[in-house]
């Protein structure tokens, strides 16, 4: 039986209300059969800190990527992952984490990329429920492992490669760096560890829409209303367009992703995890520098 | 060359080395439970510290040389961010009481050397690696002056 959608207003208004749990929602449903419970952490120690009572961990780092191929892991690796934390292909899966959700958007997007079909996001995240004072544990749920089956990994609906990018000129992309990233002014995001870029700057033509603006002080995602003045309005993307998000390494653009497909209702976002580490390093890519977009050059 | 580093820090490394990959990680939760409180006196001079800007989390640092008892590191990190509070702790437990010289001689690699690369990720150790850079910094300026 499918776990309960979340039936609060403030979702009710988004392209797919289904995506989205409130922590009050959680601490009622937590515990409801079918349903895992996942926290995925910029900090890889954060969980064992304390975290929501049934919640196991996932890393980005450490579970979902390649440990050699700089690649998400593949179909064996996902189903063994998936499998060690109890999850079915029909398990409800409801992702929180820190920092705005960034890394549970991540691998909300990297079970998207598989195929799961019910997974969700806990709106306002790890701080959200912190902040209001919820229960933590560090108790580490004993869980029965489950047979979670090898499915293939499809990366084009959802996901951007170099070449894809360099195809797409002409199309809406959206940058969701910080204003000094986008113009190049530095490489990394203020106060983050300088990742390596050789050459700063965006994308020729994208949009600069940095990731927190769809984001409000408490964690949680703003409104339809004021989504749709942002993307819909600022950004003057328009239903149908196929759209390509990126940021730095990724995580940041899965927010954008996150909020561009599920909660604006786009059908063909995809995100760009190579994003500026990949592309400020590449030999003989166009670069545009300054606050300008820059013009599209041609598709290659 | 590994056989130079001073003994903390060596019998840390060992101790790292010694465990799992998922206990390693207990470990440095930990050393990030023991991260102490900055003594009295340096708790009203957030003025004497620095940023460790490459660490993703906001990390201060202040190294103390004593003449007698050696060289000190102190350390604020949020609770929000134990793995750089564990980073903070390995260092402030494993330098203290060295000489200046001898922090010096720490390898610039230490960091990658006490196999918590896989079960915390390279990305991630880099933090570790600027907290060790800063703190050899600081004691260069501080030796110059």
């Amino acid at each position: 039986m499918p776990v309960a959608l979340d039936p609060a207003p403030k979702f009710a208004e988004y392209a797919h209300p289904e995506r989205l749990v409130s922590t009050e929602w959680l601490a009622e449903h937590a515990n409801d059969p079918g349903l895992v419970l996942l926290e995925s952490d910029e900090d890889v120690l954060l969980y064992e800190t304390g975290h929501i009572p049934g919640a196991l961990k996932i890393d980005w780092h450490t579970d979902l990527n390649d440990p050699v191929e700089r690649d998400f892991i593949g179909s064996d690796a996902f189903a063994a992952v998936a499998g060690s934390k109890g999850i079915t292909r029909d398990s409800t899966v409801v992702i929180y984490g820190d920092k705005n959700n960034w890394w549970a958007a991540y691998a909300l997007w990297v079970f998207t990329l598989f195929g799961h079909e019910d997974v969700r996001l806990v709106d306002g995240g790890r701080d959200k429920w912190v902040a209001e004072g919820r229960e933590l544990t560090t108790d580490v749920p004993v869980v029965t492992p489950a047979e979670y089956p090898v499915v293939a990994r499809n990366d084009a609906p959802v996901r951007a490669l170099k070449e894809d990018v360099l195809a797409h000129f002409g199309n809406p992309l959206v940058d969701v760096r910080s204003p000094e990233e986008y113009s190049g002014e530095r490489t990394s995001m203020p106060a983050y560890p300088e990742e390596g870029a050789l050459r700063g700057g965006h994308i020729p033509s994208a949009a600069s829409v940095p990731w927190s603006r769809a984001a409000a002080a408490d964690a949680t995602f703003r409104g339809r209303e004021e989504l749709d003045a942002i993307y819909r309005g600022e950004a003057g993307l328009k239903d149908g367009d196929p759209v390509i998000a990126y940021c730095r390494i990724g995580e940041r653009s899965s927010h954008t992703w996150f909020v561009l497909t599920h909660l604006l209702g786009f059908e063909n976002v995809r995100n760009y995890d190579g994003s500026w580490v990949e592309w400020g390093n590449a030999v003989r890519v166009p670069i545009a520098v300054g606050p300008d977009q820059g013009d599209a050059p041609s598709p290659r | 060359m590994t056989d130079e580093l001073p003994e903390r820090l060596a019998e840390i490394r060992d101790d790292f080395l010694a465990l799992e990959q998922n206990d390693r990680l207990q470990l440095l939760l930990e050393f990030s439970n023991e991260l102490p409180e900055l003594p009295a006196r340096y708790q009203d001079h957030p003025d004497l510290f620095e940023r460790v800007v490459e660490c993703q989390s906001p990390v201060y640092i202040f190294v103390e040389v004593d003449d007698d008892t050696g060289v000190h590191l102190f350390a604020t990190a949020p609770r929000e961010s134990p793995t750089t509070r564990g980073f903070a702790s390995i260092l402030a437990q494993g330098l203290d009481g060295l000489s200046a010289e001898e922090v010096l001689a720490v390898p610039d690699d230490f960091p990658q050397t006490i196999g918590l690369t896989q079960a915390v990720s390279p990305l991630r150790i880099r933090g570790m690696s600027a907290l060790l850079a800063r703190t050899k910094r600081q004691l260069r300026e501080r030796s110059a002056a």
